[in-house]
């Protein structure tokens, strides 16, 4: 048995074991993992999503009891001092000593600090570990200001991480453009213009001369005479490697630093191996996680398998989203290959870059640049690595075809690497698909693991999943249930186009068998989205609380929740919805909603509650129905001293203009009267914040288990635009969503998200504007209060009884005291009395 | 509670003793059920007018025990006819009460018979 121990339990350490248990289990090799954090290795990638998760957990490669089940020794807090090549034992800071047969050097990098003067002040921090990020944040909440020094692709990490802590906040840099390692100027400056629009402001050509401070620092000087007064200040310059057990060890070192290694990843101690930031393979030291795993892939290949791959250098392609902008760069982006000509594609409107460089004979793509628009990203490199022909005009690469056939699309070969982190090919993934016989993405990405490293390539997994499945004859279809094969936009068409009205009507026309609890709702609230008729003209196709237009509780009683616009209410309104309650000895709760929620109300008495309720003035709140329930709003212009609209009368009009229309999926709202946005609405369907000419528009936002901030869909737009807006949109998500999904996982499933969506909504790009309006208008004509239906027609009011053949209530629902009100009795208690 | 699951015992058409006037056929919807009361059981009646037929069980689901199933859905899967509990969609067959899709006790099932446009159901 072969004895391994790891230094460093970083990201390319753990995927160093990950591989290597893959392929030896623990009575192979054991294997001993020194880190010297705290906690288990974590996606560096990542952290930024720490500020806004601030959970350690979720950024964990692998939770540490992953280790326990893979026979890993995994020693945290334990910085290893000394290597003892001779006797083959290594000893940590606390002096334990650990024998090895070989050695894995994985140690990292930490981030270059340069030396200037004041670097050591108080408010002066480093961007790379979980615990700097944590300091950032404690010490971000007492200042105002922050800026950035480094404009590469951490830094602008660290300065979106920054204006989201509310700092004002500045990007410097040394060079005279962004990412000057990836980007040319042009792609620089339109990447500069899309930062800055966004509130963060950056300066080029800045070499800092001092930081200047009392203790902390208050500012910057620069060697051209300018200065920069902020309040802190984050360092990310660039990584040096961890190389320091060298010197004593005598290992060899590189140019720049990093363990000195060959082919194999062997440092010139053939037991011992360095891998990833912290080896320098001819002079280079790969910041990036990629070349990494494939150091750590090489080197399981030298100790377990056939020892016949190596390592000779790799590609530095990238594609990321900074702050919200796409930036790709890859092969030679900068064209310095001799004789290579690019082709540049430049629009300021839409904030858009891209350059692709040809070789001198115009036949091969050698590496380019996009800013903005990435989505070529995947082609583009495929066809640079894979040496693949050009269409005709090569321009057409970054253009797209302009008339004629538009037929130039690749085909790649089955080697084409598609997942350069996990290095999965195409024929990796599509014999996965075909042999495993899988139907999910989901099922793709775990067998293949493609698509799980940094993400890059999960639109293409997608796309070579959906065509192998379509080569395979295979559809993806989601039809309704066993009873239908259509899916609900395809029943949404059919019971438009045949104007058909009930359930039975379409079950006897498109369906078979005799239905379920899954399609009836589901046809139940298409019948309601395309007619809105009163809903209890067929009441056993629907859900048991639009049945009895209440939702039931546990015991079998209901609650009711009248409809409370915007949550305003009056005095009188108060009182008779107290009195009502009190009545019928109602439990009463204020809801997340601003409205008022009257629990344990016994299905008899509904009718009842309602008339009262009716007679005050109240509707329906349709809190039971798959409709929008409320538009929440701050108190706005009228009383509050921040706001800038009236956004209690602007969510009144919204609320009383959409009750009532059922939709896939419960629908909420929000209007906000200024930026502070106590209304929440980017927590909503559709949200309203307040500008100061207008409103800007939110969509697709979601509390609940998976929350997800809603996007901005129009910015600035007055409140008959964007009325116009959401009637189009509302009306698009109830014609296209799947049955039960929110707006949030209709828009996640939407190809081409936000942006599609913004297309067909602000741009009618499909031409369907007017039609959508025209059907929004003619739901809303159709609105009814369904309990004032209910309690005026006498054949709908006797459907609220427990007992068909008495009217008694049901005598096994009992509730107990609680708080000086009522609660149900627990589940399952139902009282044997009746005997 | 379990005794109250107890009180409900399937009753085979060759075991009626008793045909319990129910309800009129008029005072079903469609594709739909009642619940009735019978010497202090609940009893539901589903009207399965897509398939023309009627059955009649236990109207407590035996999953949470609450007196609810009448005003479940009705529907089939595959060729057999059921109902699904309100509370957490446990389906239940309407001919042999059983859950097809979990592990819940059975549900008794009562004979229904239709004369003169009125609904009688059968207890032993």
């Amino acid at each position: 048995m072969k004895k391994v121990i790891v230094i460093g339990n970083g990201m390319v350490g753990y995927k160093f074991c990950e591989k290597l248990r893959a392929k030896a289990d623990a009575s192979q090799i054991s294997l001993i993992v020194y880190g010297e954090e705290p906690l288990p290795a974590y996606d560096r990638v990542h952290l930024s999503e720490y500020f806004t998760n601030q959970s350690e957990e979720d950024l964990y490669m692998a939770p540490r009891s992953w280790y326990d089940e893979h026979q890993v020794t995994l020693k945290t807090s334990q910085l290893v001092t000394t290597i003892n090549r001779d006797q083959k034992t290594i000893q940590t800071h606390t002096g334990d000593t650990e024998s090895y047969d070989y050695l894995i050097l994985a140690t990292g990098s930490r981030p270059m600090v340069p030396p200037i003067q004041g670097v050591d002040k108080k408010g002066v921090f480093v961007y790379r570990t979980i615990e700097d990020l944590e300091q950032i944040i404690a010490y971000a909440k007492t200042v105002k200001r922050g800026a950035v020094l480094g404009g590469g692709l951490l830094g602008l990490e660290a300065a979106k991480a920054l204006m989201d802590l509310s700092l004002d906040t500045q990007v410097i840099e040394f060079a005279p453009r962004l990412m000057p390692r990836q980007l040319d100027q042009a792609g620089s400056d339109m990447l500069k213009s899309k930062i800055e629009s966004l509130g963060i402001q950056i300066l080029l050509n800045k070499n800092t001369s001092q930081i200047r401070g009392n203790g902390k620092l208050d500012g910057l000087d620069f060697a051209d005479g300018t200065t920069l007064e902020t309040d802190m200040l984050v360092i990310s310059c660039g990584i040096i490697s961890r190389d320091e057990l060298a010197e004593k060890t005598g290992l060899e070192t590189g140019k720049r630093g990093g363990f000195k290694v060959n082919e194999q990843l062997q440092t010139n101690d053939p037991n011992i191996f360095a891998i990833g930031e912290a080896a320098s393979y001819n002079d280079m030291v790969y910041g990036l996680v990629a070349p990494g795993y494939d150091m750590a892939d090489t080197v399981v290949e030298q100790l377990i398998g056939t020892g016949n791959k190596t390592f000779t250098g790799a590609d530095m392609s990238t594609k990321l989203k900074l702050i919200g902008v796409d930036v790709a760069s890859f092969g030679d982006a900068l064209g310095d290959t001799p004789g290579s000509t690019p082709i540049a594609f430049e629009d300021k409107n839409t904030g858009t870059y891209k350059r692709i460089n040809l070789s001198s004979d115009r036949k091969k793509l050698l590496g380019g640049i996009l800013v903005g628009d990435s989505e070529a990203y995947g082609m583009l490199l495929q066809i640079t690595q894979n040496g693949m022909a050009l269409p005709p005009n090569p321009e057409d690469l970054i253009l797209g075809a302009r008339g004629g056939d538009s037929g130039t699309e690749m085909q790649l070969p089955d080697t084409a690497q598609i997942c350069s982190c996990e290095n999965v090919t195409k024929g990796d993934i599509v014999c996965a698909i075909k042999d495993k016989e899988l139907t999910d993405l989901n099922e793709v990405r775990s067998c293949t693991k493609a698509g799980t490293g940094c993400g890059a390539c999960s639109p293409m997994v997608a796309d070579i999943f959906t065509d192998t499945l379509k080569a395979m004859g295979q559809t993806v279809r989601k039809t309704i249930c066993a009873h239908f094969d259509y899916t609900r936009q395809e029943l949404y068409s059919l019971i438009k186009v045949k104007n058909i009205k009930s359930y039975a009507e379409l079950l006897s026309a498109y369906g078979s068998g005799d239905g379920c609890e899954t399609c009836k709702p589901a046809v139940a609230s298409l019948l309601a989205s395309i007619w809105n008729e009163p809903i209890l003209k067929q009441d056993t196709i629907q859900d048991t609380n639009d049945r009895f237009l209440a939702n039931i509780q546990k015991g079998g009683s209901y609650s009711v929740v009248p409809r409370v616009p915007g949550g305003e209410i009056t005095p009188d309104k108060l009182i008779a919805i107290g009195a009502v309650a009190k009545k019928y000895d109602l439990y009463t709760k204020i809801t997340g909603g601003q409205r008022i929620d009257l629990f344990g109300a016994r299905l008899n008495d509904l009718p009842k509650i309602w008339r009262e309720l009716i007679d005050a003035g109240f509707e329906s709140g349709h809190a039971y129905g798959k409709a929008l329930r409320t538009v929440k709003s701050c108190v706005g212009s009228t009383w509050c001293r921040y706001g800038l609209h009236d956004s209690v009368g602007f969510a009144i009009e919204i609320e009383n203009r959409y009750k009532g229309i059922r939709s896939p999926h419960k629908l909420k709202g929000g209007v906000s009267g200024c930026r502070r946005e106590c209304a929440e609405a980017q927590g909503k369907d559709f949200g309203l914040i307040a500008t100061e000419v207008g409103y800007n528009l939110y969509v697709c936002g979601n509390g609940g288990a998976n929350p997800q901030h809603a996007q901005l869909l129009a910015g600035d737009i007055d409140e008959k635009t964007a009325i116009k807006y959401l009637d189009r949109f509302l009306m698009f998500y109830i014609r296209t969503a799947e049955p039960l999904n929110r707006t949030s996982v209709w828009l996640n499933k939407l190809e081409g998200g936000i942006d599609y969506l913004r297309d067909v909504v602000v741009n009618d790009s499909l031409g369907l504007g007017e039609e959508l309006e025209k059907d929004m208008q003619a739901l809303i004509a159709a609105y009814h209060c369904e309990w004032k239906e209910a309690i005026s027609n006498p054949t709908m009011q006797a459907k609220f009884k427990h007992f068909a053949n008495t009217d008694d209530h049901d005598p096994t629902q009992h509730f107990v005291p609680m708080r000086e009100m009522k609660k149900p009795a627990e589940w399952g208690l139902v009282a044997n009395e009746t005997k | 509670m379990t005794s109250e699951l107890l009180n409900y015992k399937t009753v085979s058409p060759d075991e009626v003793t008793t045909w319990h006037e129910a309800c009129k056929v008029t005072d079903f919807p469609q594709d739909g059920g009642l619940c009735i009361s019978y010497q202090g059981l609940q009893i539901a009646v589903f009207n399965f007018s897509q398939r023309k037929e009627w059955y009649a069980t236990q109207n407590l689901c035996p999953h949470k025990h609450q007196m609810i199933l009448s005003r479940g859905m009705v529907g089939s899967e595959g060729e057999e006819p059921k109902v699904a509990c309100p509370f957490h969609k446990k389906t239940f067959s309407l001919k042999s009460g059983e859950n097809l899709n979990g592990n819940e006790c059975k549900l008794a099932t009562y004979p229904v018979k239709v004369e003169n446009e009125t609904v009688y159901v059968g207890f032993a």
